[in-house]
């Protein structure tokens, strides 16, 4: 389904500052696969990278969802494509109003992809289904996009925007940051819905802690712009008891 | 530099040339009075010109020039005109000059609605003690003689006098049939204690455009001013709100203007009652040869007023736009809440936001806040929208409405504020 190979990547303004260093990985349909990594190894640029973010320059390597490259496309083609990513810190976007905004995106994709929109009626039906499952209230849809939310509402948004989008491959960067342990077991409860054999996701985090509620297939250990190691979740809790020093010094070795 | 006397002998020489050959209006005794002192205010003020503090960002000579520049016609194709699908009572002028045959009657529960010539020719004391006289307290501190030169000679108008809660909202609609048109148009409205109207304005005006409008908003009463400017390229025009508000009285008023190649609203406002409250709005869209002038000045002169400014101008293609706005709180003006706000988004590296925000307060014990902000679209909310898969046209017209947001929710009938925003949209994607 999502297939890196060799990815390099470094900021635009500074050639000297290379960020991915040959990333490979490969996501099957129905699989989830944690990339678990320190500070700074390039994990959220990873991410980035993949939805097309503006500041990133690709210089090797390749990213392609079923077949298709990812790298060459916009990042709202890429969206129509089936990428999803759910950002660390999702922006605030004063005066849109969140159902607005929801149902502009549902319409563009679906519209992309070539099937007819939503009639209001059946947007708002489907809406408040999926946000209830969120303990999203009615009024958390009326308010701007983000604005005023806790932390834990804005990353229920955020899978909010993902259950409606019914993507096929999802990316979620660090979206256990910030939230309590109530807030995390809503979110993963929400992901875990969306586990379908059709639909990878990508699950980028910094502790272990999320992995006990959405269970992964492969933990990728990420040093440097590189993976070092992968494995079986119990990767993931050997980085819980031992620290990253121990795994990265065997992947360097 | 040019001395200061110098200049003075300047602008009085410039004003003097304007009105020779120019004799007062026919009307009765009240308005010719008022026309004379009104026309004696320009003899000694003059004219103003660029040099001056207060038009600084504003070249002036498009308005006070002897002969108006051409423009041409707007066409709005199969566009409907603004508002038309609300029950109003429509008064249209074209050109600058009321045509009774296409307005509706002058009739309205709880409204006297009359035109300037009749008012002018009886003695309707109510409009003797408005007319020229917000006009003439708006001259200090700040001269704004071009409002006099209204006073003196404009012909064409309408008195409006607000006695009851007005069912239905009094339209004045300005259309356009001539390229060369200059109009002057002087409107008085009243009203009176515990009263409510709203008023709509909307229309490209003229070629050249001269507007005061004198407003009285009595104790307790409100008034609802929503105008669209139109969207002819070339006109230029000034317009000035002067409005006077009584003890717990509320005046809400919003502009939102499109196109133009030198408009200057000023709106001035005096808070004489405790407890009124003063909203000034205005959404600017303005691409290419456009030049946009919001100058306002509130004036706080009674305990416990709340007043705001907000404006909002999205410019590109070397558009240029311009605010000054003031607070001034009197001494006797405790517990005032006053806020201004003043935004550009600027779509490219040529277009232009002039500001010059100012607080005056002397009273101790007062809320007042004001910014002034420009900048452009913010990649990351741009990026966010298109990661969720709108195109970047469509991002970033929904982000420029959402700019604009915020005037517009200064406007308190929903169902005008989406008509206005609905149109915006539509103007916005045709030319994205």
């Amino acid at each position: 389904m999502l297939e890196i190979k060799n990815l390099h990547a470094e900021l635009e303004e500074d050639s000297d500052v290379k960020i991915l260093n040959g990333v490979s990985l490969s996501v099957k349909p129905g699989e989830v696969h944690a990339i678990m990594g320190p500070n700074g190894s390039g994990k959220s640029t990873l991410s980035y990278v993949l939805s097309g973010r503006d500041g990133y320059a690709v210089t090797d390597g390749s990213a392609t969802l079923e077949g298709e490259s990812l790298l060459d496309m916009e990042p709202e083609e890429r969206a129509a494509a089936g990428l999803f990513l759910a950002f660390q810190y999702p922006v605030e976007i004063p005066g849109v109003g969140n159902m607005t905004f929801l149902r502009t995106a549902v319409n563009a994709q679906r519209k992309a992809r070539g099937q007819d929109e939503l009639s209001a009626g059946e947007f708002l039906k489907l809406v408040r289904a999926k946000a209830k499952e969120l303990q999203i209230d009615a009024e958390m849809l009326k308010r701007p996009v983000n604005v005023g939310f806790s932390g834990g509402e804005k990353k229920r948004n955020e899978i909010l925007q993902m259950a409606m989008l019914e993507p096929r491959m999802c990316v979620l960067d660090e979206t256990d940051s910030g939230l309590d342990v109530d807030a995390m077991k809503l979110v993963s409860d929400g992901v875990n819905k969306l586990r379908a054999d059709n639909r990878g996701f990508l699950v980028i985090t910094h502790y272990q802690r999320l992995l006990n509620h959405i269970k992964p297939d492969v933990v990728h250990i990420m040093s440097h712009g590189r993976i070092v190691k992968s494995g079986g979740p119990e990767l993931a809790l050997e980085v819980e008891e031992n620290g990253y020093g121990d795994l990265l010094a065997e992947g360097a070795a | 530099m040019i001395p200061r006397a110098k200049l003075k002998a300047q602008k009085v020489e410039a004003a003097q040339a304007l009105l020779d050959g120019r004799s007062l209006p026919e009307g009765g005794a009240w308005i010719t009075r008022a026309r004379k002192d009104a026309r004696a205010r320009l003899q000694t003020m003059g004219l103003p010109v660029k040099r001056d503090e207060y038009w600084k960002y504003t070249d002036p000579r498009r308005l006070t020039d002897a002969a108006a520049q051409d423009a041409r016609l707007h066409d709005m194709g199969d566009e409907a005109p603004l508002f038309d699908s609300f029950d109003r009572v429509r008064l249209v002028f074209v050109d600058g000059v009321f045509d009774a045959g296409a307005s509706d009657a002058l009739a309205l529960d709880g409204v006297e609605i009359s035109t300037l010539t009749e008012a002018g020719a009886h003695d309707l004391h109510w409009a003797r003690d408005l007319y020229g006289v917000l006009e003439a307290r708006g001259q200090s501190p700040v001269e704004r003689t071009l409002a006099s030169l209204n006073t003196a000679h404009a012909t064409e108008g309408l008195v409006i006098r607000v006695t009851a809660k007005a069912e239905k909202p009094i339209a004045i609609i300005y259309q356009r049939s001539d390229p060369q048109s200059d109009a002057m148009v002087h409107h008085l409205v009243r009203v009176e204690a515990g009263a409510e109207a709203t008023i709509l304005e909307n229309g490209p005006f003229a070629a050249r455009f001269n507007q005061v409008m004198e407003v009285d908003v009595a104790d307790g009463a409100t008034l609802h001013h929503v105008r669209a400017q139109g969207r002819d390229h070339e006109r230029a025009g000034v317009t000035h709100l002067f409005a006077r508000l009584g003890a717990g009285s509320q005046l809400k008023s919003f502009t939102l203007t499109a196109n133009g190649a030198l408009i200057r609203n000023e709106g001035v406002v005096w808070l004489d009652g405790a407890e009124g409250s003063a909203h000034l709005a205005g959404a600017t869209v303005g691409d290419g040869a456009f030049h946009h002038d919001d100058t306002v000045f509130v004036t706080h002169g009674a305990p416990r007023c709340e007043s705001r400014q907000v404006f909002k101008k999205v410019l590109r293609g070397g558009a240029v736009g311009v605010f000054q706005g003031k607070i001034l709180v009197d001494q006797i003006a405790q517990l005032t809440d006053g806020y201004q706000i003043s935004q550009a988004l600027l779509l490219d590296e040529d277009a232009q936001f002039l500001a010059k925000p100012e607080l005056e307060i002397y009273a101790d014990d007062v809320k007042c806040s004001h910014g002034s902000t420009s900048g452009e679209i913010d990649p990351n909310q741009l990026f966010y929208l298109r990661a969720r898969g709108l195109s970047e046209d469509r991002a970033k017209l929904l982000l420029v409405l959402a700019f604009l947001a915020e005037a517009l929710d200064e406007i308190a009938d929903p169902d005008l504020a989406e008509d206005l925003r609905q149109r915006m949209e539509a103007w916005l994607e045709r030319r994205a």
